[in-house]
């Protein structure tokens, strides 16, 4: 398929234009689609470049700079790998449980962190299709559009984006890329400045949590076949929960469900995710496929991420969310809810939890307090396992006596999204795009299902509204019927 | 003692015979840019970053006696540009990647960078190929942040009388070198309570299963600059030594 694209057959009728975006790694994405005689969609795939190099140069690093390190892996979500870094060095230090005051700042830092990355993918990335439609004219159809249309909404999402990134910074001591959890615990907590800081704007933001959830909701029901349909494929779904089985963002256990519902695995310690999980490698795509081992590789992909939090807990911690998500279950009677668009909801659902666990924490005397650190016995593996905003997080080291990085693994979120997000988008181009003639509003409309996963692609190059995407029609010989490219700019380009 | 005057950018400063242009300016509490230079061992003037002029001649701050009546221009644009170089050259020839550094926010380099207001590198990166030495059980070596200070050299030699430090090779070829068997610090004599521990002005000698415990906000440099705050070494004396 690449090779197809590297020469055309015909460039004398082709329109050329060089994509520079095309050489940074991160944010590009790519669809191919496959026709047969009868103009039917026989293949669909996306291609993402992932960001394989950490593993490699953390090796040769001491322990004690992978949570400092490792995070930059991310501009959006960097406190994720932050913790899941310190959760898998705490455990290379020998600490089991790190001490309550650490533990409610990590957690502190990380609802701030989902909070900020939700309201960002939500307000900036999604609201654009969501209010405006996927055929809304492209000049139109971005976050400038939203700030043009509905000025106080877009008001609302900067503001609740700027919270969370106010308690990451009091947590880890920088808005982007701080220092906060290190192995073993944490290097501060809060004083009372700090926390009457952030007490003072906190029950406006929960209010402005419950109506993004509210917002969602009509959007969705507004258009409840569609919403219903578009994209939605039937999957297993992985996160974590708590001993209860609740909603569970920092620390718990693995639990694996079917497309019904039913249990695959529970309560799993993530340490022992290798005997769960596995990776495919397949040829054409530089991202691996993770499967549930005991299912295979056919049966075994599952999806993680909002939607699959939402479908797999018993309840949420928090009252306004877990009465949220009491009002989102019954969308499919109970049973796991599939359509992929409603991940937005499950994920503003998450939004309002975080804003009111941050609230409880708030009052907890916990995080003013000053034991903060531990140490253990010095173990030779560590692995650390977290609800990323966009999925479970898997981070796995290795260390040698010196305490030097042999080995790491890092299975990050959009990685366990991979066969879910390529069968969205292959029911897109089956139902939507087969028989026709691209146009750019189809070309979006691909955009749209990739976008309901939040993958970490869209970080750099999908800021408003522009992911560089080129789609193309090829027949069964392989010969290009048609091909569409979006530039990071936003120019449409049709072409044969 | 006789007491002598000379001047630093117009302001009188008082020395006693003997005392260096840095040490005349130390005690007066005048900042003058410096890596390789600690008031507790022998100048060597090799960072040249105390580049000064006196009566107009280009001369180093640390090893050049104080004169009496001397002019000494310190703070001009000229002088500052030729650091701003000298150190950007610095930051190429290793790795600095001080966004991951455990050093960073308390590290002299990267503080003297902000006092002279480099704000990139400019030159193109050696990315020279250096390995750790995390042989020891206390003290880890990262060599990729050495800056041929040779502070340790002399803290080894004069107050460890030790000898564990050497720099060897010449020129662009220049580099640490440990004295033991191996050539690793853990076959050497180095404790981690050694005095050639504590001067790096740089992250090169990091104790080992910590890091980053200063948070941001409370580190050396975060709040106030170094020609306030003063050297790493002054910070990092052992107790009891002097
Ligand atoms: S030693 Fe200093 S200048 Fe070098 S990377 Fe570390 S903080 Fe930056």
């Amino acid at each position: 398929m690449i090779s197809n694209l590297e020469t055309a057959e015909n460039p004398e009728k082709l329109k050329r234009v060089v994509i520079e975006p095309l050489t940074r790694v991160e944010g590009h994405g790519k669809v191919t689609l496959l026709l047969d005689e009868n103009n039917q969609i026989r293949q669909a795939r996306l291609h993402i470049v992932e960001f394989r190099g950490f593993e490699k140069f953390i090796q040769g690093r001491p322990y004690w700079e992978l949570p400092v390190l490792v995070q930059r892996l991310c501009g959006i979500c960097p406190v994720s790998h932050h913790l899941a870094a310190a959760k898998a060095t705490d455990m290379l230090v020998g600490v089991k449980q790190i001490t309550p005051t650490a533990e409610k700042i990590r957690r502190l830092m990380h609802f701030g962190q989902t909070l900020q990355s939700h309201a960002l993918h939500f307000f900036h990335l999604s609201s654009p299709d969501l209010l405006f439609g996927y055929d809304d004219e492209v000049r139109h159809r971005n976050i400038i559009g939203v700030i043009e249309d509905y000025p106080e909404l877009a008001k609302k999402g900067v503001l609740l984006r700027k919270y969370g990134q106010e308690v990451i910074r009091l947590t880890a001591g920088k808005r982007v890329h701080g220092t906060g959890a290190i192995p073993g615990g944490v290097n501060k907590s809060l004083n009372t400045d700090d926390r009457n800081y952030l007490q003072k704007d906190i029950k406006q933001i929960i209010e402005w949590g419950e109506d993004a959830v509210e917002l969602i909701k009509t959007i969705y029901h507004e258009h409840p076949d569609y919403h219903r349909d578009f994209a939605s494929i039937q999957s297993n779904s992985m996160s974590l929960v708590n001993a209860r089985g609740e909603h569970e963002l920092y620390q718990g256990g693995l639990r694996a469900r079917d497309a019904q519902g039913g249990d695959i695995f529970d309560h799993v310690d993530g340490v022992r995710y290798e005997d769960y999980l596995c990776e495919a490698v397949k040829p054409w795509s530089y991202m691996k496929f993770p499967f549930i081992q005991s299912l295979g590789q056919e049966q075994g992909w599952y999806r993680v991420g909002p939607l699959a939090r939402i479908n797999n807990c018993e309840s949420l911690s928090t009252e306004r969310a877990e009465q949220q998500r009491l009002e989102f279950m019954p969308l499919e009677n109970g049973q796991p809810v599939h359509a992929t668009l409603a991940t937005h909801w499950a994920r503003m659902i998450e939004l309002l939890h975080c804003a009111e666990a941050i609230e409880q924490l708030l009052h907890d005397e916990d995080i003013l307090g000053h034991d903060l650190l531990l140490k253990g016995d010095m173990q030779a593996r560590g692995i650390g396992v977290i609800e990323a905003p966009r999925g479970t997080l898997f981070h796995h080291y290795e260390i040698d006596g010196d305490g030097v990085v042999q080995k790491a693994n890092l299975i990050v979120s959009t990685t366990q999204n991979n066969q879910a997000i390529n069968e969205s988008i292959r029911q897109v181009a089956n139902n939507y795009l087969s028989g026709h003639e691209l146009t750019e509003p189809m070309l979006n409309q691909i955009e749209v299902a990739i976008r309901a996963y939040d993958p970490c692609l869209s970080c750099a190059t999908h800021a408003l509204g522009k992911m560089p995407l080129e789609i193309e029609l090829l027949d069964a010989d392989g010969n290009s019927l048609s091909r569409i490219r979006k530039q990071a700019s936003g120019e449409i380009c049709l072409g044969r | 003692m006789t007491q002598c005057h000379f001047f630093i950018d117009g302001k009188d400063i008082p020395f006693h015979p003997g005392q260096t242009i840095m040490d005349a300016a130390m005690t007066a509490g005048i900042y003058i840019p410096h890596l390789c230079h600690n008031p507790d061992y022998e100048p060597t003037g090799s960072c040249r970053l105390c580049l000064v002029k006196l009566n107009g001649r280009y001369v180093s701050a640390c090893t050049r006696p104080a004169q009496a009546g001397g002019k000494v221009e310190n703070q001009s644009e000229e002088i500052n540009q030729q650091r701003k170089t000298l150190l950007q050259m610095l930051f190429v020839e290793g790795n600095h990647q001080c966004p991951g550094c455990e050093k960073s926010g308390r590290c002299q380099l990267q503080a003297v960078a902000y006092y002279v207001g480099m704000l990139s590198p400019y030159f193109t990166h050696f990315y020279p190929n250096r390995q750790l030495d995390a042989s020891h059980p206390e003290m880890m070596l990262d060599f990729n942040r050495c800056i041929l200070c040779g502070l340790c050299v002399r803290a080894s030699h004069d107050g460890d009388k030790k000898d564990i430090f050497a720099i060897s090779g010449r020129g662009i070829k220049s580099h640490l070198v440990i004295n033991s068997p191996s050539g690793k610090l853990g076959d050497s004599h180095f404790n981690a309570h050694d005095l050639a521990a504590s001067v790096c002005p740089v992250g090169v000698f990091l104790p080992k299963h910590k890091g980053y415990e200063v948070p941001i906000g409370q580190r050396l440099y975060d709040r106030q600059p170094i020609s306030q705050v003063g050297d790493v070494a002054g910070q990092n004396k052992p107790a009891g030594r002097s």
